[in-house]
């Protein structure tokens, strides 16, 4: 299977995920183990001032065997966006930023004109960025003549396992769009992924289905298996589909003719 | 002096420096990401950052998340 870049860095695994909502950090620790993924997602939030524990997120997340990619999650404004990716960066190191500016509470749907300006602000920072985005063909455009390393439109709500509910979107987006498209959010199960890529995608991001599955590192697995599926089937180059039959036994020699 | 830190108000009787915050507060560099008024601090300017009245401080760390 073909590799692929972000921003000149080579990638082979098609599998992006998420490292939250674990039922524990140890589950967590074998789900990403299991999903084969390269680049996994962070969060960035408060120190809390009265907690000493030491044992925490960290002790379980190999940081030399992933690359990590912070995001802005919790965001609905620039001014907020940009510091929490400024203190992304200065917290893990990573000049990657998946650039997440929500516009509604019940959705998580992404404020379209905040995204744009917040990426063009992180962008002149020198930050890689990954913009979350509505599967709109025209924010994908205008992300792109922005400057973004790739766009991540949603298949669905974060979190709501309903899958790739506009397959016509994002075959557009994929057929206008240079940048890497990687699909997050929505994804439920390995068909979704594997959809996701047999329709052209550079990558799925993923993490509510497979950290609230009923056995995470299984699920990771199938995710995985669904993806490189999906993927081999894109590069194969299917058949077309037809409206009526073709045979595909022989029509000489039937018995009885 | 009073500061808010990660939006609770703490009050100190001297002037300190960033540095010397975290290690009132138990908290270790390694990791972590401060702003002050919303503008991030380098970790190596810790030592000659003096903290004044009513800043607002943000403490930060990587967790997991989507």
């Amino acid at each position: 299977m073909s590799v692929y870049e972000i921003a000149g860095r080579s990638f082979s695994s098609r599998l992006w995920v998420g490292s939250g909502k674990y039922p524990n950090f140890s589950i967590m620790k074998d789900a990403l183990d299991a999903s084969g993924a390269e680049i996994v997602t962070v969060a960035v939030r408060r120190v809390d001032l009265n907690d000493d524990s030491k044992e925490g997120f960290w002790a379980f997340f190999d940081r030399e065997k992933y690359t990590i990619l912070p995001n802005t999650a919790g965001c609905f404004d620039v001014k907020s966006t940009v510091t929490t990716a400024r203190l992304a960066r200065e917290a893990t190191g990573s000049d990657m930023v998946k650039v997440e500016v929500i516009g509604d509470e019940s959705t998580l749907f992404p404020d379209n004109e905040r995204l744009l300006e917040a990426c063009k602000i992180l962008l002149e920072d020198g930050f890689i960025v990954l913009p979350y985005c509505i599967d709109d063909p025209v924010i994908c455009q205008k992300l792109e003549d922005l400057g973004c390393h790739a766009v991540m439109p949603l298949a669905a709500p974060i979190g709501s396992g309903l899958g790739i509910r506009n397959p016509y979107n994002l075959k557009i987006i994929l057929q206008k769009i240079s940048i890497p498209v990687i699909v997050d959010a929505g994804v439920g199960t390995a068909s979704d992924a594997a959809i996701a890529m047999e329709l052209g995608s550079t990558a799925v991001l993923m993490q509510t289905a497979i950290a609230g599955a009923n056995d995470p590192v299984k699920m990771a697995l199938a995710m995985k298996k669904g993806i490189e599926g999906g993927r081999l089937a894109f590069e194969s180059g299917r058949i077309p589909t037809k409206l009526f039959g073709e045979a595909s036994s022989p029509l000489e020699g039937i018995i009885g003719s | 002096m009073r500061l808010s830190i990660n939006g609770e108000m703490k009050t100190f009787t001297n002037s300190i420096n960033l540095s010397k915050l975290l290690e009132i507060l138990n908290i270790q560099i390694n990791g972590v990401a401060v702003a002050i008024n919303m503008e991030i601090v380098s970790r190596n300017k810790y030592n000659e950052t003096i903290l004044n009245d009513e800043d607002e401080i943000e403490i930060v760390r990587a967790v997991g998340g989507g």
